[in-house]
C-alpha cells in the first residue's frame, strides 16, 4: 500500500514557514526532498534536543517536522548550487518555499522562470503578508502574526488586566501549512486538465484571519466585537463558566450545560449512584428539571423559576467537577450522553487510552542512535493509502549523493563541491 | 479553467457546523459542485447554526443564520428524508453521479441511516468517503460527544494556551473545527487525486482529537525522547516561546483600554535593535545581553519592557519597532484587522457575497492566491432545498409532478 501522494515529488527549501507543509506531502507518500544550506538549516538549531545537548541532529523540533522526507545540501547562493536546484525543479511537480519576499530573487533563483523551464511545476510561496502587499516588508513571527491577526483578541481571561494570550504550538504555520497543502492539491488537480501548473501565494496573517470563526463573522455581520473569556468562546456577551476544576486538581471542559430534561435526570441518576445527592443541595431542582417536558434556556430570561432549574444543573455539574477526578468526570458525563472533556496536556493526550487503542502513536526507527521513538501519529486514517512516516528526519546532506548523483553530478565532483561548501 | 479547478467534481455533503461545512466550503470556492443536504423533517434544524446569530439588520430567523452563510457559501442545498425508503433510493442515485460523500455526524449515525462506507460503495464503486468526527469511528469514546472546545481539551491545545500561574485560557473559539475542516478538505482532495490516477475510492476516518493532538509536535517529542511533561511547575506559558527559544517574546500592555502589542526578538540582533529603541538605561544591564541571561532574568525583563510600552500607542509601537527590524504587531481588535488592515483589504480577503434573503454579505475570503484557478465566492449560503428542482429534475431527471409528491410526502 503506497500513501496517496506516491509519485509526486516536492522539492522543499528548507524554512519553519515550510517545515510541515512538506511533513504533511511526505507522511501521505510524496517523495519530498528538503534543500538545507550546507552545515544544515537554522531550525536544526530549535529547542527541544536530545537529552538537552544542542547539535545538528538533535533537534527534536527538527526531527518531528521533517519526517519522510529526503534531505540534501545546496548553496544557493553559489551558481553551482543555485543550478543543482534548479535541475532538481525542473524534475519536479512541486517547489515549496518560505522565504521573505524578494529573498530568492536576490539569490538569483527565478520562480516564473522554474515554471517556464518546466511547465507541470507547481511552486508555492508561503510568506507573512504576501509577495508584494502592503505589509510585505514586515517582521513576523508566530506570536505577532496571531497577534496582528486575530487569534490573541479572542484568547486569554475573563480578567482583561491579563494579557491576551497566543494559543502554544506555532499554530500561525500550521494554519499557514494547512492552506498551502490544500492549495496545491487543487492546482495538482487542475495540472491533471490542463497539463500546466501554477504559483500559489499562501498570506499566514490572512490564513489567521480566517481561522477565528465567530471572531469575524460577528463583526462583518452586525458589527458586534467579541470579547475574550476563561476557558470558552469570545463573545459579545459575557456567558457562563464552562470550565471547572476537578479533584484532582486538573481541568475539565463542562461544554454547553445541560440541553434536555434526560439530562438532568441524568445527573440526578449519577449524583446518586455516586453517593453524592445527599451532599448536593439543589437535588430537588434536579429532579424537578428532570421531570418536565422540555427545558429552553432561550425562555429563561423572563421565567425565574426555569432559570432556578438551569442554574441547579450548572451547579451540579460544578459539584460533580470539585468531587470527582477529571478523568472520572468526563467518562461519567460522556457515559451519560453529556458532552464534556478532560483538559489534558499533550502528553496525557498520546497516553489516553482512546489514542492507544486506536494505535495513534507510531514508532520511528532512529538506526543511528540504535532505536526507536515514539511519534504522534495520522491525522486522519485513509483506509486504501494509509498516512506513515517513511522515516526519520533527515541527516544534514544524507541523500546528497543519492539526489544530486541522480542528476549526473559525480562523486568526485560531489567531494569538490563540499571541499567548496557548496553542498 | 472554466467554472474552477475543482469544477469536475461533485460532493453530496452532509457537513454542517464549522466543522463540517468549513472544508467543503474551499472546494466550493474551487468550483466544486457541493450539495448541502439537510433533513427536511425538523425545519431545517438539523444544522443547529442555520439559524443562529449573528444576524444582519438584527433581524433573525431560519434563513438568516450569519455563521451558516458564512460556512456554506456558493453550495448548493437540497432536502433529503434518509430515514424513508424513498430518500435512501434517491441518495443511492445521487452517490451514483457523485465523486465524493462528506460528513460530520456522531460516529455511527451514517451507518444507522443505512450508509456505511460499503453501502456508499453499492451505489457508486470509486466513491470517496470522509467522515469527521471528535473521536473516529473506533475505540473507547467511538460513542462520545464533542464540539471544538472538547477536541481541543483532549487533544492538548487547550492546556498549551495560557499564563503561567493560572488556568488554561484555551482557544477562544473553535479552532479545532477550523483546522478539522482543513484536514477534511486536504483528505478530500488526496482522496480524489488518488482515485483519479488509480480509479481508487476509499473511507476516511478523520477523528479531530488525533488531528489536534499531531499539533503540538516538540512538545510531545520532548516528552516521548527526554521523558519531560509539559504539565511541571511553571508551564505552560505560552505567551513565551520555548520552540524556537526567544526571549523578550511576549504580549505588553500598551496605552489605552485593553490595548496590547506583541513583541518577538528572534536573536540578538533583535535584541540589539529593540534597545536602540527603547533607549533606556535599564536595556544595558549585562544580565540581557544574551539569549541565556534574558531567559534567566525573563520576569524583570518583561516588566522593563512593559514600563516602556505601556506608555505608547500600540500602532506606534508596531511602527517604530518595525522600521528598526524588530518582529511586533499590534493586537488587533475584528475592526481594526476587518477594516482597517492594509494586508487583508489588499488580497480582497472578505469577499462579498449575495444570499436570496440575506442580501449583500461580506465572508472570510481564503488566504491563497492561485495564478491561474483562484477560488470564487459570490453566492451565500443555499436556503433550506433551495436547489431540489435542479438536482432532483436537472440533475436526476426526475418530472415536476414527481418532485412535487416528494414534498408533499416529506421526502424532500
Amino acid at each position: 500500500m503506497s500513501g496517496a501522494l506516491a509519485g509526486v515529488r516536492v522539492i522543499e527549501l528548507a524554512h519553519e514557514r515550510t517545515s510541515f507543509a512538506g511533513k504533511l506531502l511526505a507522511d501521505m507518500g510524496a517523495d519530498v526532498i528538503v534543500v538545507e544550506p550546507p552545515g544544515g538549516h537554522a531550525t536544526r538549531a530549535y529547542d527541544p534536543f536530545l537529552e538537552d545537548r544542542p547539535g545538528a541532529e538533535r533537534s527534536l523540533y527538527w526531527w518531528h517536522y521533517n519526517t519522510s522526507k529526503r534531505g540534501v545540501t545546496a548553496r544557493m547562493d553559489a551558481p553551482r548550487g543555485r543550478e543543482l536546484v534548479a535541475r532538481l525543479a525542473a524534475g519536479a511537480d512541486v517547489l515549496l518555499e518560505g522565504e521573505d519576499p524578494g529573498q530568492l530573487v536576490s539569490l538569483g533563483i527565478d520562480l516564473a522562470a522554474l515554471r517556464a523551464g518546466n511547465e507541470r511545476l507547481i511552486s508555492v510561496s508561503i510568506t507573512p503578508f504576501g509577495p508584494s502587499g502592503p505589509r510585505s516588508a514586515e517582521q513576523a513571527t508566530d506570536l505577532t502574526l496571531l497577534a496582528s491577526g486575530g487569534p490573541v483578541w479572542s484568547c486569554g481571561y475573563d480578567d482583561h488586566s491579563l494579557p491576551p494570550v497566543r494559543g502554544g504550538g506555532n499554530q500561525a504555520f500550521h494554519t499557514g501549512a494547512h492552506y498551502a497543502v490544500i492549495s496545491l492539491l487543487v492546482a495538482l488537480l487542475a495540472r491533471e486538465e490542463s497539463g500546466r501548473g501554477q504559483h500559489v501565494d499562501v498570506n499566514l496573517h490572512a490564513a489567521a484571519n480566517v481561522t477565528t470563526e465567530a471572531g469575524s463573522y460577528h463583526y462583518l455581520v452586525d458589527q458586534s466585537i467579541v470579547q475574550r473569556q476563561t476557558g470558552r468562546h469570545a463573545m459579545p456577551m459575557a456567558g457562563p463558566p464552562s470550565q471547572a476544576r476537578c479533584a484532582d486538581g486538573r481541568h475539565a471542559n463542562t461544554g454547553v450545560g445541560l440541553r434536555s430534561p434526560r439530562d438532568y435526570a441524568a445527573l440526578a441518576e449519577w449524583l446518586d449512584s455516586a453517593g453524592l445527592a445527599e451532599d448536593f443541595p439543589s437535588m430537588d431542582a434536579l429532579r424537578e428539571a428532570a421531570a418536565r417536558d422540555s427545558i429552553d434556556a432561550m425562555r429563561a430570561r423572563n421565567d425565574p423559576e426555569l432559570r432556578h432549574l438551569i442554574q441547579a444543573g450548572r451547579a451540579a455539574l460544578t459539584f460533580l467537577s470539585e468531587q470527582l477526578p477529571a478523568y472520572e468526570l468526563f467518562v461519567g458525563a460522556q457515559q451519560r450522553g453529556i458532552p464534556i472533556g478532560v483538559i489534558y496536556s499533550p502528553e496525557e493526550a498520546l497516553d489516553d487510552p482512546h489514542h492507544r487503542a486506536r494505535g495513534f502513536a507510531v514508532q520511528v526507527e532512529h538506526e543511528e542512535l540504535g532505536r526507536t521513538y515514539t511519534y504522534p501519529g495520522a491525522p486522519y486514517r485513509f483506509d486504501r493509502t494509509a498516512w506513515k512516516i517513511q522515516r526519520r528526519a533527515p541527516h544534514v546532506g544524507e541523500h546528497n549523493a543519492e539526489v544530486w548523483g541522480s542528476l549526473g553530478v559525480s562523486d568526485e565532483e560531489l567531494d569538490t563541491l563540499r571541499e567548496q561548501g557548496v553542498v | 479553467m472554466p467554472g474552477g479547478a475543482l469544477a469536475r467534481f461533485r460532493i453530496c455533503d452532509f457537513g454542517g457546523v464549522l466543522a463540517g461545512a468549513g472544508a467543503t466550503r474551499i472546494l466550493s470556492a474551487f468550483g466544486a459542485q457541493v450539495i448541502r443536504i439537510e433533513d427536511p423533517s425538523n425545519q431545517g434544524r438539523w444544522d443547529v447554526i442555520r439559524g443562529a446569530p449573528p444576524h444582519k439588520d438584527g433581524k433573525p430567523g431560519l434563513e438568516r443564520g450569519g455563521g451558516f452563510n458564512n460556512h456554506n457559501a456558493q453550495k448548493l442545498g437540497i432536502t433529503l428524508n434518509l430515514k424513508s425508503e424513498r430518500g435512501k433510493q434517491l441518495f443511492r442515485q445521487l452517490v451514483s453521479v457523485s465523486d465524493a460523500v462528506s460528513e460530520n455526524f456522531a460516529a455511527g449515525v451514517m451507518a444507522r441511516l443505512g450508509f456505511d462506507y460499503e453501502r456508499l460503495r453499492a451505489a457508486r464503486d470509486d466513491i470517496v468517503y470522509v467522515s469527521n468526527c471528535g473521536f473516529g469511528h473506533s475505540g473507547p469514546y467511538a460513542s462520545f460527544k464533542s464540539w471544538g472546545p472538547i477536541v481541543q481539551a483532549m487533544s492538548g491545545l487547550t492546556f498549551t494556551s495560557g499564563l503561567r500561574d493560572q488556568p488554561p485560557a484555551g482557544w477562544g473559539y473553535s479552532y479545532m473545527d477550523h483546522t478539522g475542516a482543513y484536514y477534511m478538505a486536504m483528505a478530500l482532495l488526496m482522496a480524489l487525486y488518488h482515485r483519479e490516477r488509480t480509479g481508487e475510492g476509499q473511507w476516511i476516518d478523520l477523528a479531530m482529537t488525533e488531528a489536534g493532538t499531531t499539533l503540538n509536535g516538540p512538545a510531545l517529542l520532548d516528552y516521548t525522547v527526554n521523558g519531560r511533561p509539559l504539565r511541571r511547575e511553571g508551564m505552560p506559558h505560552s505567551n513565551r516561546s520555548q520552540w524556537p527559544r526567544m526571549a523578550p517574546h511576549g504580549i505588553y500592555p500598551a496605552q489605552g483600554e485593553d490595548a496590547w502589542v506583541a513583541i518577538a526578538c528572534r536573536d540578538d540582533a533583535d535584541w540589539t535593535a529593540l534597545a536602540k529603541v527603547v533607549g533606556e538605561e535599564w536595556t544595558g544591564e549585562g544580565r540581557f545581553a544574551d539569549l541565556d541571561g534574558r531567559i534567566a532574568s525573563e520576569d524583570s525583563l518583561d516588566e522593563q519592557l512593559a514600563g516602556w510600552t505601556r506608555r505608547s500607542d500600540k500602532f506606534a509601537l508596531q511602527a517604530r519597532l518595525q522600521a528598526a527590524g524588530v518582529p511586533a504587531a499590534a493586537v488587533q481588535t475584528p475592526p481594526e484587522r476587518v477594516d482597517h488592515d492594509a494586508n487583508t483589504r489588499a488580497w480582497g480577503l472578505w469577499p462579498e457575497v449575495t444570499h436570496p434573503v440575506i442580501g449583500k454579505q461580506r465572508i472570510d475570503g481564503l488566504p491563497v492566491h492561485l495564478s491561474e484557478t483562484d477560488w470564487d465566492f459570490s453566492h451565500g449560503g443555499p436556503l433550506l432545498g433551495q436547489h431540489n428542482e435542479q438536482i432532483y429534475g436537472e440533475l436526476l431527471g426526475l418530472d415536476a409532478a414527481e418532485i412535487a409528491a416528494l414534498r408533499d410526502e416529506g421526502v424532500i
